[in-house]
């Protein structure tokens, strides 16, 4: 099943995903066109900030879902083909239980519908054997696409080098965004 | 890596450099694609720290930065100081020029006055006697009128304003004040008023905008067209070669690359004198073949081949045969020190200002330009012993190209036609509508749209509708490299009547063919060749310039330089047709100023278009347009 990862620790808050989002899901699909279409586009992924954190927080297509189970309506569904969770927009009422039950806040409104608003895994391009916009648009790979299998052996092994090399500081972190957090530059 | 697709030439250097594992302009595009949309919207302001800030341009998240300034301020800040880039690199340019014709004067560096009719000829515009005067003397009190427009503080209008611009555009500008005074202050002030607190007005801004680029067409380009005119000759019309087939591999081949032919004339001149030394190394002589805006200097000037334009810099290496590319300044790309290490080739810099890791240093100045031009041309030598006998590649694609469409060329081949009024028969020939309307292509070779092949394109379906074309920079590179600037192109691409009047222009010239339907008119400084062209036709006919049926084009533009000569030709009255998108499209006030308002102030407008056939088919509406207003 593939899957958004996020690696938190590399967002830097440049919000790519967002702008990308937005036009991914704009009548034209192109950034200077999309800017002027009415209603403007909407994003569905959201870079949170919370102290020394940029987090880009969206909906985890969760194979048992919450707002599947508080839907009234069975707006809210799991799409098998493309294993993920879509809002069916014509059954959805907008009473947004889904929202209130959604443990990672990733339901939004659509405009001027009123209806749920949700990250559709950009069913459209993985159709077509791309990755989803956002991931594509992540200047840093805080965003990666792939089997959930092969994104945690990554991590894995990832972690695997660095106990073997017992270097603990690289746990601790190096990176210019680490320097810039503990230099309180956020 | 990424599958674009270039012409042949350029596409096998960099299969040649996909083999080698070596990336390339492209590759490097596409791992920084795609591209920030802030960027890209102009809505990223990193002036202050209070930021970086970003707007969203889709209305959900901030509107302003933390300072208050909201997208059409941060936009027109954005524009204002790509300008001053551009303006910066112009002027300087000029400058330099400037201080190296004063210390000549002073018998302390080995440069001369070539073209002694334009020495009189600007000495006559800017208002200075010659009768009778030392050609030295004029030289001295022109170049203290150029130093003029860079040091006064008087706020009376620039010098080589008041030579160059046209009359009705000077009188419009000093209604709408802006009539530059001085370069340097004009620079400083931009800089300035962008800063932290400043200017927020976007339309004070703009306009500020279209003030610099009058600072760069005139101290600027004019400036430094003038002066090179005159230490080295105006250019007459000549055949030359281009594309990188130009290199020769039993020869010593040094590139130069940049954009001051007071460095690449002094190497083209020890390339002449140290001819011996190198066949005494083994190679059958010494080939300088020029890239972008040098490039162009040398081959209009010197019939120098014009081997490759800005993106072809680093792929010339690839080659394996260039013994040296000698750089000065602008559009340099830091990716040619990293290329040559994989090859014998030495790259020089010679500017203080101008280096890059992994290159040579040798600095360049006027007073020992002799000593440092016999050592650099030394080092190519010693290059191409250690490369003498190894494997290179270089591709076989060679055009054939005729240059130097100086306005002087333009004019002694109408000067046959008709002595007396040499541009009677162009004015004609455009109302009996033979020749359309004209458009002049400028700029650079993105490789955003390089694959598209947006120049050629263009210009083919421009020419099929009898549009002349004139060119500089590296479009005119692309231009020669596709065979357009030949007698052939005019059979193969020109409308009807276009194709007879670039006939009879070709027998007036004695070529015995027609003359190309692209004519190239210089380097990017030589833009003013164009301006000065304009303006010819323009008092003529009594009109603006914005009323001739004409436009300006940079469909591949990629430098702050390309910006700031746009907001010139805006402040001028053109049309001006510029991929890749601006940016402005973040900023309402901005996109709405530059594309609607403007037209009814300055007569300029930007149009905006990235596909090839709207774009020439946008530029045709606009020319039936001021056709129909002139009642042609």
């Amino acid at each position: 099943m593939k899957r958004v990862f996020i690696n938190a620790e590399r967002c830097t808050g440049c919000k790519s995903c967002e702008i990308a989002c937005a036009v991914q899901h704009s009548k034209s699909k192109n950034l200077f066109t999309a800017i002027f279409e009415d209603p403007p586009p909407q994003k569905r992924t959201y870079v949170e900030q919370v102290i020394n954190l940029s987090y880009p927080s969206r909906c985890m297509h969760c194979i048992d879902a919450p707002c599947i189970k508080a839907c009234p309506r069975s707006a809210m569904g799991w799409d098998k083909e493309l294993e993920r969770v879509t809002v069916n927009k014509d059954r959805c009422i907008g009473c947004f239980m889904c929202a209130m039950v959604c443990p990672f806040g990733a339901i939004s409104i659509r405009r001027p519908q009123g209806t749920a608003l949700k990250c559709d895994l950009c069913g459209s391009r993985l159709r077509e054997g791309m990755i989803p916009a956002c991931v594509e648009a992540c200047p840093t790979k805080a965003l990666v696409f792939g089997e959930i299998e092969e994104l945690s052996k990554t991590k894995r092994i990832g972690m695997a080098e660095i106990i073997a090399y017992s270097k603990k500081d690289l746990i601790e972190g190096t990176t210019p965004l680490e320097l810039l957090k503990r230099l309180g530059g956020r | 890596m990424m599958e674009k697709n270039l012409d042949r030439a350029t596409q096998s250097l960099i299969e040649r450099a996909k083999a080698g594992r070596i990336e390339v302009s492209i590759d490097r595009l596409q791992r920084q694609s795609p591209q920030c949309g802030f960027g890209q919207l102009g809505t990223c302001c990193r002036i202050c720290y209070m930021g970086p800030c970003r707007i969203d341009p889709f209305g959900e998240g901030a509107t302003q930065g933390v300072c208050g300034a909201g997208a059409d301020t941060i936009v027109t800040r954005n524009l204002l100081r790509e300008a001053v880039g551009g303006a910066a690199s112009h002027v300087g340019h000029a400058r330099h020029v400037i201080l190296t014709l004063k210390k000549a004067l002073e018998g302390k560096a080995p440069y001369k006055i070539t073209d002694k009719d334009k020495l009189m000829e600007v000495a006559s515009g800017l208002g200075i006697k010659t009768d009778g005067r030392p050609e030295k003397d004029i030289l001295n009190e022109i170049l203290d009128k150029a130093l003029e427009d860079i040091t006064r503080q008087d706020g009376s209008s620039m010098n080589w304003l008041r030579f160059r611009a046209p009359r009705k555009e000077y009188e419009q500008w000093e209604r709408l004040g802006l009539l530059v005074s001085n370069a340097h202050n004009e620079i400083e002030e931009a800089m300035h008023r962008t800063s932290m607190g400043n200017d927020a007005d976007p339309v004070n801004l703009l306009l500020a905008t279209l003030r610099i680029g009058i600072t760069d067409g005139y101290a600027g380009l004019h400036m430094a067209t003038d002066l090179h005119d005159i230490m080295f000759g105006t250019p007459q019309v000549r055949a030359i070669e281009a594309n990188m087939g130009v290199l020769d591999k039993d020869s010593v081949n040094i590139a130069m690359h940049g954009h001051n032919p007071v460095l690449s004339e002094k190497i083209l001149e020890w390339a002449g004198r140290l001819t011996k030394d190198a066949q005494g190394a083994g190679a059958r002589g010494i080939n300088v073949v020029g890239v972008c805006c040098t490039g162009n200097e040398l081959t209009m000037r010197h019939n120098v081949p014009m081997a490759a334009h800005n993106l072809q810099a680093e792929l010339l290496i690839h080659t394996g045969a260039v013994d040296a590319m000698v750089v000065d300044m602008q559009c340099i790309w830091p990716s040619i020190a990293k290329v040559a290490e994989c090859y014998g080739t030495k790259v020089v810099t010679t500017e203080s200002f101008v280096k890059i890791p992994g290159a040579t240093h040798i600095q360049f100045e006027p007073e020992t330009a002799d000593e440092e031009a016999k050592r650099i041309v030394g080092l190519a030598i010693e290059a191409f012993k250690n490369r003498r006998g190894k494997e290179v590649f270089i591709p076989s694609e060679k055009s054939k190209a005729f240059v130097g469409f100086s306005v002087e060329a333009i004019l002694s081949v109408l000067k046959k036609l008709n002595p007396s009024d040499p541009l009677k028969p162009v004015i004609d020939n455009i109302v009996n509508g033979n020749i359309y309307g004209a458009a002049g292509f400028a700029g650079c070779p993105n490789p955003k749209i390089r694959d598209t092949f947006m120049t050629e394109k263009m210009m083919k379906t421009l020419l099929k509708n009898n549009v002349l074309i004139v060119t500089t920079g590296c479009t005119a590179h692309i231009a020669a490299q596709a065979g357009l600037m030949t007698p052939e192109a005019t059979e193969r691409y020109a409308g009807d009547g276009l194709k007879a009047v670039l006939k009879v222009l070709g027998d007036a010239a004695g070529l015995g063919a027609p003359l190309p339907p692209v004519w190239h008119m210089g380097s990017c400084v030589d833009n003013s060749r164009i301006a000065n062209l304009l303006r010819a036709l323009a008092e003529k006919l009594n009109v603006r310039i914005s009323q001739l049926p004409v436009a300006g084009s940079a469909p591949e533009l990629i430098t702050e330089k390309a910006v700031a000569i746009g907001s010139w030709l805006l402040s001028l009255g053109l049309l001006v047709h510029i991929a890749p998108p601006p940016r402005v499209l973040g900023s309402p006030v901005a996109t709405k100023v530059l594309t609607e308002d403007l037209e009814g102030i300055t007569g300029g407008k930007a149009f905006v278009e990235s596909d090839p056939e709207k774009a020439a088919l946008g530029i045709i509406a606009h020319i039936e347009k001021k056709r129909k207003a002139l009642g042609i």
